[in-house]
């Protein structure tokens, strides 16, 4: 972690890693709220899996950094009893694969218990997990199920993918009255980028727009950020000015901020890493086809993953992924094709 | 019925109390069942006919600030935990006066005012909840209880041992209490698990545990003190195993293929009630008077809760969607 004196007015920029941001963000919403604890498998010890929560067990102790046995379904479930009894629980698990193994307590538990019970119950429980392909890790830890959760009425999701995200999205999904699973990707971990000096981080539920464009909106979220304000780069090298919006959040979707977008560049590419059949791309595809379809100058496009699970050589993995090539030749040929149209 | 030294103090007032609980949840299912076959109550409806000693005699000893957790058969703990009759009745007719607005129906009766916390329709899906919601107590320095009550066929469920190790290796105050019907729907104890004895199970994750007879409602009381006294005390969870046997189908649907009327028979010579009834007529300490006004009284009460879930009105279809999220708030 590096602190820089910017100036001499009491202003710091620092540099962090995702991987500090988040745990910074863990920390002091344990410092402001003694409610606030974290459980999950090797958070304490081991110092959390992709080291997220290293150094909070000696910080906190192992009353508030609890280690978990490989229970998922048992201490996730604990997580959403220990909401429901008035504490603020951070339940982190190792990955989204492993989370399927608690899909019953988040699915039937977390997400139906207040409209099962005419609204009497609250659950302020946030779920961390990581996500993603990119570190040959194959087809049990590696894949992207965003769209599972994001299909379940009850529950939020959110999905940062820039460090000032991470910095500050999870303090906002603590303060949520209702159960908020937060996606890690894997490669965003090592990411650094410096700090807003103040936390007005845009509220949970935004959209935001990453690169303002005019030609084409590319709309993604999570670890496709980052390839897609490259691809976003090379077409502007090409003459191309495309939009970039990062979703955020995924559950309620900021609509508005899509419409907008599409409505005003006419075309519109999603990436996603998710496979592509009942993708959250899909969705996109769907909502923008229902409601800009006569702003549209082109077909919505998607850039998934490939069908298949994830395999281990680098080479097959990455060939499963949506490529920084892929994205700007399907939005060069959408801006093409919609020229030809007009 | 024998009546020793080490139990809760039992004079005949709190007999008599016993027993108008157990049949204040006899009566109010038998309607049920009728009201079922009038397609007033639709859906699943699972009665607890032939087990109400274990909700009563367990709920004997909970204060209003300990939590209480069931499965899909929760009528009886609901009512016997003291949710008002004809709020649960309503909720079973799907009612906006229901005490979950009719969003539940039979199988999700929840009372957060009371803790209790449902009325949940998936086999041991409560196991880890109870788990939480002891942690949320130790953690808030509270000296409440908190009773998860299930079947023996959650037992055949991942969640049942991750929630018992959890509770364990926590040290949390919870009162695990399994009520052994003998089976899981229509599958028998015998053919769903290698080992029958449902307390060695639990003593394998180092709970302390007991086996009692689920007919007496006396024992399962004593015992459930028992174990509620030591838990406060810092003892950590507890197993308390009920041999029972339900009268009635799984469901309304279920034609009982799986067992014989004349198994069915002899356990309800030795039903709760029959069992209790017998024993204070016996001692003269239950004249056909009393009776007589016991049975009066819950058939008022009956009665009323019916007239009440027929007047109250169903929710406005506009309200559908609130209640999802906390911002839609009900």
């Amino acid at each position: 972690m590096n602190t820089d004196i910017q100036n001499n007015d009491n202003k710091t920029t620092e540099t962090l890693t995702y991987r500090e941001a988040m745990r910074l963000a863990i920390q002091e919403s344990m410092v402001a709220d003694e409610r606030v604890f974290l459980v999950g498998e090797d958070v304490g010890n081991y110092g959390g899996c992709y080291a997220v929560s290293k150094g909070l067990s000696e910080q906190f102790g192992p009353q508030r950094i609890i280690d978990a046995p490989l229970s998922e379904a048992g201490f996730v479930g604990a997580g959403v009893g220990a909401a429901i009894g008035g504490m603020r629980p951070i339940v982190e698990v190792m990955t989204v694969n492993f989370s399927l193994l608690a899909l019953d307590q988040i699915v039937n538990n977390a997400a139906t218990l207040r409209h099962m019970s005419g609204g009497q119950l609250s659950i302020p429980l946030v779920i961390r997990m990581a996500t993603g392909a990119g570190k040959q890790l194959a087809a049990q830890h590696s894949h992207s199920f965003e769209n599972w959760y994001a299909h379940v009425p009850g529950i939020k999701v959110l999905a940062p993918a820039t460090v000032a995200d991470a910095r500050y999205m999870l303090s906002m999904a603590l303060a949520d009255p209702d159960p908020v699973v937060i996606f890690e990707h894997v490669m965003l971990y090592n990411n650094s980028e410096p700090m807003p000096t103040t936390d007005d981080c845009a509220d949970m539920h935004k959209a935001q727009v990453r690169k303002t464009g005019s030609q084409i909106s590319l709309i993604t979220y999570g670890g496709s950020l980052g390839k897609t304000l490259e691809a976003a780069a090379i077409l502007e090298q090409q003459g191309i000015c495309a939009e970039v919006i990062d979703l955020r959040c995924l559950r309620p979707l900021d609509t508005a901020t899509v419409f907008a977008s599409v409505n005003k560049t006419k075309r519109v590419l999603v990436v996603d890493e998710g496979w592509r059949t009942g993708s959250l791309a899909g969705e996109i595809c769907a909502l923008v086809a229902e409601h800009c379809f006569w702003s549209l100058d082109a077909p919505p496009k998607r850039q998934c993953s490939i069908e298949v699970p994830i395999p281990y050589p680098r080479h097959l993995e990455q060939a499963v992924l949506p490529k920084v090539e892929q994205i700007v030749e399907s939005a060069m040929e959408l801006v093409t094709n919609g020229q030809a149209m007009s | 019925m024998i009546i020793d030294n080490t139990k809760p103090h039992i004079d005949k007032a709190h007999l008599h109390q016993l027993l108008k609980q157990m049949l204040r949840i006899r009566r109010f299912e038998e309607k049920c069942a009728q009201l079922y076959t009038q397609e007033k109550i639709r859906g699943f409806l699972h009665l607890y006919i032939g087990e109400e000693a274990i909700a009563v005699g367990v709920m004997k000893s909970l204060t209003k600030d300990d939590a209480v957790l069931a499965t899909f058969r929760e009528h009886g703990h609901a009512l016997a935990r003291g949710l008002e009759m004809n709020k649960v009745m309503a909720e079973m007719y799907g009612k906006v006066t229901g005490s979950s607005r009719g969003r539940g129906g039979s199988m999700h009766i929840f009372d957060s005012d009371l803790r209790f916390y449902g009325g949940n329709a998936i086999v041991a899906g409560a196991l880890p909840l109870a788990v939480g919601l002891a942690l949320a107590d130790k953690m808030q320095n509270k000296q409440n209880v908190t009773v998860c009550f299930f079947g023996e066929g959650a037992v055949a469920e991942g969640e049942f041992h991750e929630s018992l190790n959890l509770a364990k290796l926590w040290q949390l105050p919870i009162l695990f209490v399994c009520e052994n019907n003998g089976y899981a729907m229509g599958t028998a104890l015998e053919i769903s698990e290698s080992e029958q004895h449902i307390y060695k199970k639990a003593q394998s994750y180092g709970l302390d545990v007991r086996q009692v007879n689920g007919m007496n409602v006396v024992d399962v009381e004593s015992v459930a003190k028992h174990y509620c006294d030591a838990i406060r005390q810092g003892a950590g969870p507890c197993l308390l195993e009920c041999t029972t046997y339900r009268f009635r189908g799984h469901s309304m649907f279920d034609t009982q293929l799986y067992r014989s009327a004349d198994d069915v028979k002899k356990w309800k010579d030795k039903g709760p009630i029959v069992k209790l009834k017998n024993w204070l007529q016996a001692n003269n300490e239950l004249s056909p008077h009393e009776l007589q006004q016991i049975e009066s009284d819950v058939a008022k009460e009956v009665d009323s809760a019916v007239a009440f879930a027929e007047q109250s009105a169903f929710e406005d279809e506009s309200d559908l969607c609130l209640g999802v999220y906390t911002e839609g708030k009900i």
